[in-house]
């Protein structure tokens, strides 16, 4: 295998047969190349989707009080729903529930620092929310239960607002007012996976205390613990009916307490991209044939062009095995070479296409306040996948050789030799 | 050197079963200069595909320098072949995409021999027969007497006992055919047994001794002493036609 001398004669003829090596190398790199732009772009398609889902926590769910609109046990529709910390703590140990935090919504949100002003967003939370909504830390710290037990003014500011009010001074332990109460600055933020920054959070006992909310709430943001889509409507139901029960309104009145659950949308979706991951795969599989086929074929013709040839080196004394040896090596140092040309060729067009793609990104994130829309994004093959669909192309191409050199190494040198 | 006794060969084709040789018994002594005759189909080449072990027999025994040659593996005649026999052919058979020294050079990669080697000898023996010029030129690149030239170097280079030869001359014009057959002399008066197949009688009297073959049976073998007389014979044959 490791002999010099036969890898010579081996180079050798394919030097000297161009074209028969280009014709077998060719169907090789052809279809390792479109399996790879074939799984490339499904996997970029699908990762552009999944990364504008993972903004926030792909198990999130959102509750809202609202008015009733069915009679429930006597009463008539019409009634305010209002959330209080009571159900906060009711939630918050409900079964299947992993983070849980309430918010208060308080009016007017004008920041300010020095001669800088600006309107922005204050959102009351618990410490929890930083999970629901995947918020990056990016100096000091997020709300903590100390901020909600002593009902600190402790802010914690997104990033644009901190570039606004402060530029690029030091923030941390400064104090920033908002709708003129001052606010001790804790943490700078970035919400995850988004583009804008501008939302401020405050603990929701300070919010509650400091503009007069007493111990209402206006909706709550939770993770639920479930992986499939059942699990999940389970958790929703659960959640409905103790609310419901709490507050007496009909389970099914969807305008006294309003709910969303993302990962209901997040599985769906995911569900329709598991298809066209399928599609894709079949398409791919039977791009892999095509090449298997042709592989196949050209190793048949190759074989039988040679057949006089090894009638030739079986004269002057070649061994069968030497012969089959000849025709097997050639066949996988050129499926081989032209499978890893095929490999780089694919990959590096899609890294090209994910250059592209990134860069219209950061153009596209730039000027829509941050938020870059993308449908595609990282348009990259599992390395392990594309070496095995090579090395199934070299398998397929040194079977379909090895079979008719076989038989040509059986052939007697003087059918092989003879006249035609 | 060589001896067959009752040796018979069909061919099966399908249900047809043609039977080729039947039944030969043949001595050649080593350095012998012997040619085969007989009208197509009388299995001459037959004959000397099984002599030169390109092909197996049914029936009877064939010694090759006192061992029985019989059921071989592919592996063993492989090896026999190389060490043992030269072949030249009427089609030369020469590989199209090696040039001429690669050629001669080729029986020399099958016995392990290094390529710088192999290369060296390829070239001598291409001096032998006159063509070092021609090298590193292809077969389609040389006229038929010198690719059989070429041919004939790489039959020699394993320094054969043996050399057969499948009507060297039949693709040759009259003034190569005879070029060729001098160098055939040559390499039988060097001690090498050669054997050739041919319908032609001019080419068949220069050797020393002609088995005549019909319908698969040895009709007449016509020894070295007798050769003026077939001349003579071969001679009024071509009044009469």
């Amino acid at each position: 295998m490791f002999d010099i001398d036969k890898w010579q004669e081996i180079f050798a003829t394919i030097k000297k047969n161009k074209m028969r090596t280009f014709l077998t190398g060719f169907s090789v790199a052809w279809g390792i190349f479109m399996l790879m732009i074939l799984l490339g772009s499904g996997n970029g398609l699908s990762n552009g989707v999944s990364e504008n889902f993972m903004r926030d926590a792909v198990n999130a769910m959102w509750l809202w009080s609202g008015r009733t609109s069915i009679p429930y046990q006597g009463l008539k529709e019409g009634r305010d729903i209002r959330f209080t910390n009571a159900d906060y703590d009711v939630l918050k140990d409900l079964e299947g529930i992993e983070y849980t935090s309430g918010r208060y919504y308080i009016r007017g949100n004008k920041f300010s620092y020095g001669n800088e002003y600006g309107e922005y967003t204050a959102i009351t939370c618990h410490p929890d929310l930083q999970d629901v909504e995947n918020i990056e830390i990016v100096d000091g710290r997020f709300i903590n239960q100390v901020d909600i037990n002593q009902t600190r003014k402790s802010v914690v500011l997104g990033k644009d607002i901190y570039d606004a009010l402060f530029k690029d001074k030091n923030a941390i332990g400064e104090y920033v007012r908002v709708n003129n109460i001052p606010f001790k600055v804790v943490g700078i933020c970035r919400e995850g996976g988004g583009t804008r920054h501008r939302n401020a959070y405050i603990p929701v006992s300070t919010g509650q205390k400091v503009f007069n909310g007493s111990n209402r709430l206006h909706n709550f943001a939770l993770t639920i613990n479930a992986t499939t889509l059942e699990e999940s409507q389970a958790i929703e139901q659960r959640v409905r009916e103790t609310m419901a029960r709490k507050h007496r309104f009909d389970t099914a009145d969807e305008s006294a307490m309003g709910s969303y659950n993302k990962l209901e949308d997040v599985i769906q979706t995911m569900k329709i991209f598991q298809a066209i991951k399928i599609f894709i795969w079949i398409i791919g599989t039977g791009t892999l044939i095509a090449g298997v086929v042709g592989v196949s074929n050209i190793m048949l013709i190759v074989v039988k062009e040679r057949t006089k040839e090894i009638g030739i080196r079986k004269a002057i004394g070649a061994s069968p095995s030497s012969v089959i040896g000849l025709v097997l090596l050639e066949s996988i140092l050129i499926t081989t070479v032209a499978g890893y040309i095929g490999l780089v060729m694919g990959t590096g067009l899609m890294e090209l296409i994910n250059l592209v793609v990134e860069k219209q990104y950061e153009v596209s994130a730039a000027t829509n306040g941050g938020n870059g829309e993308t449908i595609f994004r990282n348009p990259t093959v599992d390395l392990g996948v594309a070496m095995t669909a090579t090395l199934l192309l070299v398998v397929a191409g040194t079977i379909a050789g090895y079979i008719p050199a076989k038989r040509a190494a059986r052939i007697k040198p003087i059918e092989a030799l003879r006249d035609e | 050197m060589i001896s067959l006794k009752n040796v018979h060969k069909s061919y099966v084709t399908g249900s047809n079963s043609l039977h080729v040789l039947k039944g030969i018994d043949l001595e050649i002594e080593t350095g012998e200069f012997v040619s085969i005759m007989g009208s197509s189909g009388s299995g001459k080449s037959t004959l000397l595909n099984i002599l030169g072990i390109l092909d197996n027999y049914d029936e009877g025994a064939y010694y090759l320098n006192g061992s029985l040659v019989k059921d071989m593996s592919e592996k063993k005649a492989a090896k026999l072949r190389n060490e043992m026999v030269g072949f030249v052919f009427q089609s030369f058979n020469l590989i199209s995409f090696k040039n001429a020294m690669e050629n001669v050079a080729l029986p020399l990669y099958y016995q392990g021999v290094n390529r710088k080697k192999r290369n060296k000898i390829a070239l001598e023996y291409l001096d032998k027969v006159g063509l070092l010029d021609w090298a590193d030129h292809l077969p389609n690149e040389m006229s038929g007497g010198q690719k059989q030239r070429v041919a004939i170097a790489r039959s020699l280079i394993s320094q054969p006992k043996i050399i057969f030869a499948d009507e060297p001359t039949g693709a040759l014009d009259t003034t190569t055919s005879y070029e060729v057959m001098e160098m055939l002399k040559e390499i039988n008066a060097g001690g090498i047994t050669v054997i050739l197949v041919t319908h032609e009688h001019d080419i068949a009297a220069m050797t020393q001794k002609i088995v005549r073959l019909k319908d698969g049976r040895i009709d007449q073998i016509i020894k070295n002493g007798d050769l003026k007389h077939f001349q003579h014979q071969y001679a009024k044959e071509l009044e009469t036609a």
